[in-house]
């Protein structure tokens, strides 16, 4: 790759690849402002991954104070902080051994916090009922993810499990299975029509996957990662009725589901419609449901705390999973912590309501308005076009190269996309992630921004990729 | 789907016979069934059930909050500082807990510990990790690019044995593990369909190791599979014993001429209580034989924030350093922890607290000392306490507790108790300790959830609870094996 020998060999390390050339280069830029290189901006942007706290969002307060006084409990007898704070604290610490957090809790969660996540998975479906004993908490969403591929994935089959995918798809899922060793089956997204899942392109897909591996699962996220869209109720029913006729195991993949920008949509989960579809699907296909204190408002990915909810699964294999999870000890308190207060938060009448919710208000305008924006700038530039931003953190707008700038990537052995990204970050310090990293149609090319930053900052992003976006498309014109 | 839209008779995609059959061998005694029945009677107990004790003593696990130890007030003042940073502002917080609260923050993305970090781990705290390993090794330099923050020292484990496992059949990676061990090995072993390689400690000499019996168990295994890895437990669990340095150099210079990936899980190092005995970290040893070694034996040391004096197991803090790891390897390494993003940041700033504690002349260093002294004190006195009760009662015998948290005698079962066992289809030892558990409330792991030699039988039992009840309990296992002894005469 010619442009890998341009990277500082301060910078250099070992492990090279194409994906962290980026990673390399911001690191390097940020490195040479703060040696006082000149350069056109002050600052490395970066718009690259989904983290909320990293682009500058403050955590809630509530959920800080909590785990402050969880640490240590000597801060409950402090006057500064809420009597709501403390009575959640002491009510925690009371479900952990010898009242400290530093105690092993039980493998798969302590029992009133997936208490707290069944009644909070309930109230989200319209009251269709949950069991803690479905719910398994870990180490992030992501660990969660794969426990179930090591469940699902046969290791000494004459034929390797398949895994439906979603192109594009975030890229550490799809080093997740291969790291399992399952046969990745890549079903396209239809773009045109808001990145909408199709069924006729899954039952290509599986039909063609049929071919080579034995396809056992369907992953699906929703809201979806990079492409914020969000699946309608129809479209739901039609992959579980899909799965059910198929004999798929369903991997819903719900880490977005409390960021949704627009009145007019409204996420519904696939336990939901999957229990309003007549008993012989609602009672047989099998379901995992995951869901993160990483995303949403909270944006505690640092935490570490997810959970799968797993529907109609065999009570044998659960049995199984149960133990399989023992021999991780137990997910971080911290994270854990986390997810009970994502699933009851303050009230109206508590103390830390007030604060509470206009935290959380403020972060979720932040997020409208960017969406709007986004679509404005992008709407009134040529050579790029988006899909209508719905939910998740991010866009994943589409450029349309001109046949230059085709030609200019492959002579330097890249991805038009990745080039445009490093030329991106190399011009205007704006990091964002190329569309080569998450799948696209052949020929196709995208970026991906992180939304769920400051409006200011947004803005910003904004105008740096136009003033950029404009002279690339000149210069290739 | 047939017209009127029912569907036909759907057999479930993930079945006992379809899931991963690697899953199904692993089995992980220290939670496992004897527990899940302590938990039971716990519950009988609160429901008002009548039962020959009032409360279940849970002596399975190394877990030291849970049966009362204190945390470390420096370390969750700064772990609260982290957290919610407008304590920065409080007076009631010492200087030196804010200062390193502060640069673990500065080291965070948007300074919150809620951001993702690197997957290798916060470089700061990496780098905190490599001074600790020099101070402690006298000297001999660590490179922060050598470490990895995990998710315990488990997760470490598990990353490097997935790493190792390879081939087929007959080159099927071999792990020579010591039986006793502890069974996060053998349940990691199964999962990922590795070969477990046996090594038996020697009871009679206090559980030591000998190079003869590593030899007899690689030159076995290599009949069948292909031994790549040696693990080592050092303080050892269960068996609590404390490897000479003699001991260790041996075991290095095995590892080198059979061509052996050296695990050292070193997370009880300041968990050592007997007196003639040092914990010897496997690095430095390595380096001190020199560069003949050095420079080639393949290491990876592990260290954890749950043991120790701190037992923060709730974090999950963690870290390992590997030495001599081939480049190639080392970038699948990298590649491969990246798959999970990244390890609990709060984890991450304890481990940082652990190497970077306070030192002399800073505020919070008289208050620190205090308490690890007496954590530490307090374990040693439990440690030789256990050896002694349990030494008096006829038919157990317990090595010394030289480090670690646990004992693990050796009990003689009566004929009749064996045979009744083995009906059941129980293991004999299983059979004792649930008895233990229904008459005493005494919860511990029988010694076959750790692996022990034929037709001898053991059990686990921490040397955690406090004090006066530790003494409770020994008495009353005393008790209960002569009325056992007797019943079965």
């Amino acid at each position: 790759m010619s442009f890998l020998r341009e990277i500082s060999p301060l910078v250099r390390n070992t492990f090279l690849s194409e994906k962290d050339v980026l990673l390399r280069l911001a690191a390097q830029i940020a490195a040479e402002i703060q040696q006082g290189e000149r350069k056109d901006y002050i600052e490395v942007l970066d718009l690259s991954s989904g983290d909320l706290h990293r682009g500058g969002i403050k955590p809630i307060t509530f959920v800080r104070q909590v785990l402050a006084a969880c640490f240590y409990p000597a801060l409950l007898e402090d006057d500064s902080l809420p009597l709501d704070v403390k009575e959640r604290a002491d009510d925690l610490l009371r479900q952990c051994d010898g009242g400290s957090v530093g105690s092993y809790t039980d493998s798969c969660g302590i029992t009133k916090i997936k208490h707290g996540l069944s009644k909070f998975i309930t109230r989200r479906d319209g009251g269709v009922p949950s069991s803690p004993d479905d719910i398994f908490i870990t180490s992030g969403s992501q660990m969660a993810l794969m426990f179930m591929l090591k469940l699902l994935v046969q290791s000494k089959v004459p034929c390797q499990t398949g895994v439906l995918i979603p192109v594009p798809t975030y890229a550490s899922f799809n080093l997740a299975l291969e790291d399992h060793g399952a046969v990745i089956i890549p079903y396209y997204l239809c773009e045109e029509q808001g990145w909408t899942l199709q069924v006729e392109e899954l039952r290509r897909a599986l039909h063609a996957g049929r071919k080579t591996c034995n396809p056992v699962a369907l992953y699906i996220c929703n809201p979806g990662n990079p492409t914020g869209h969000i699946q309608s109720r129809k479209s739901i029913e039609e992959v579980i009725r899909f799965a059910a006729e198929e004999r798929l195991f369903l991997l819903a993949d719900e880490v977005y589901q409390s960021c949704v920008y627009r009145e007019d949509t409204k996420f519904e989960s696939y336990k939901k419609v999957l229990s309003e579809m007549g008993s012989t699907i609602s009672s047989t296909v099998e379901l995992a449901s995951f869901n993160s204190a990483s995303k949403g408002f909270m944006g505690e990915c640092g935490l570490r705390g997810g959970y799968v909810e797993l529907v109609n699964l065999d009570p044998a294999v659960k049995e199984y999973t149960r133990i399989l999870f023992s021999t991780r000890s137990s997910p971080p308190v911290g994270g854990q912590i986390a997810l009970d207060l994502m699933a009851d938060p303050p009230k109206p009448g508590d103390p830390s309501f007030l604060t509470f919710s206009e935290e959380v208000q403020s972060i979720k305008n932040m997020m409208c308005k960017n969406a709007c924006r986004i679509q404005e700038v992008f709407a009134e530039l040529p050579g790029i076009s988006c899909q209508p931003l719905k939910a998740g953190f991010f866009v994943f707008p589409c450029l349309h190269f001109p046949p230059r700038a085709i030609k200019w990537a492959k002579k330097r052995q890249m991805e038009p996309d990745m080039l445009y990204c490093l030329q991106l970050l190399e011009e205007t310090g704006l990091h964002v992630r190329p569309g080569c990293e998450y799948g696209q149609r052949k020929d196709s090319h995208h970026i991906r921004l992180l939304v769920a930053t400051h409006e200011d900052i947004m803005e910003d992003a904004l105008q740096r990729l136009k003033t950029f976006h404009m002279r690339f498309m000149k210069e290739f014109s | 789907m047939s017209e009127n839209g029912a569907l036909p008779h759907r057999g479930k995609v993930l079945t006992v016979d379809t899931m991963n059959a690697n899953v199904k061998k692993v089995d992980y005694a220290v939670r496992g069934p004897i527990v899940q029945r302590a938990v039971q009677i716990e519950k009988e107990l609160k429901e008002g059930v009548k039962k020959p004790f009032k409360e279940v003593i849970k002596a399975n696990i190394g877990d030291a909050h849970a049966m009362g130890q204190r945390p470390i007030t420096f370390f969750r003042q700064v772990m609260a500082l982290c957290t919610y940073p407008q304590l920065l502002d409080d007076n009631k917080f010492p200087e030196d807990a804010k200062n390193r609260a502060r640069r673990i923050l500065q080291a965070c993305g948007g300074n919150s510990i809620g951001a993702y970090t690197t997957s290798q781990g916060i470089d700061c705290v990496r780098h905190d990790v490599a001074n600790y390993i020099q101070r402690r090794d006298g000297g001999i330099p660590s490179d922060p690019d050598n470490i990895y923050l995990t998710t315990g020292a488990s997760d470490g484990i598990v990353t490097i044995l997935k790493l190792l496992t390879a081939g087929e059949g007959r080159t099927r990676t071999g792990v020579m593990i010591s039986i006793p061990q502890y069974p996060l090995y053998s349940a990691s072993i199964a999962e990922l369909g590795a070969v477990q390689v046996n090594y038996y400690l020697n009871e009679e000499k206090c559980w030591s190791l000998d190079i003869s019996e590593l030899q007899r168990s690689l030159q076995a295994a290599r009949e069948h599979c292909n031994p790549r890895v040696l693990c080592i437990i050092n303080p050892g669990n269960p068996t609590g014993q404390v490897q000479s340095r003699q001991c260790i150099e041996d075991v290095i210079r095995f590892a080198a001429k059979e061509n052996l990936f050296l695990m050292a899980d070193e997370v009880y190092q300041d968990n050592v209580y007997a007196e003639g005995c040092e914990f010897h970290s496997f690095k430095k040893v390595l380096f001190e034989m020199g560069p003949e070694y050095s420079r080639t034996v393949e290491l990876a040391s592990f260290h954890s924030t749950s043991k120790c004096y701190m037992g923060e197991c709730g974090f999950r803090g963690g870290y390992m350093e590997v030495i001599n790891m081939d480049p190639e390897v080392k970038a699948q390494l990298t590649k491969l922890v990246s798959v999970r993003l990244c390890p609990p940041a709060p984890g991450q700033a304890l481990m940082d607290l652990v190497v970077n504690s306070p030192q002399p002349g800073e505020p919070s260093y008289q208050s620190f000392m205090k308490e690890r002294t007496a954590v530490l004190s307090a374990l040693a006195e439990k440690a030789k306490l256990t050896e002694e009760i349990l030494n008096t009662v006829p038919g157990i015998s317990c090595n010394p507790v030289q480090g670690a948290m646990y004992s693990f005698p050796r009990i003689t079962m009566p004929e009749r108790a064996i045979n009744e066992a083995k009906a059941k289809g129980q293991a004999p030892d299983m059979f004792y300790c649930m008895k233990l558990l229904e008459d005493t409330g005494i919860c511990l792991v029988p010694g076959s959830g750790f692996g022990q030699r034929d037709g001898t039988y053991h059990f686990r039992m921490t040397i955690l609870p406090p004090t006066d009840k530790l003494k409770i309990m020994l008495n009353k296992l005393k008790e209960f094996h002569q009325t056992f002894t007797q019943q079965y005469a």
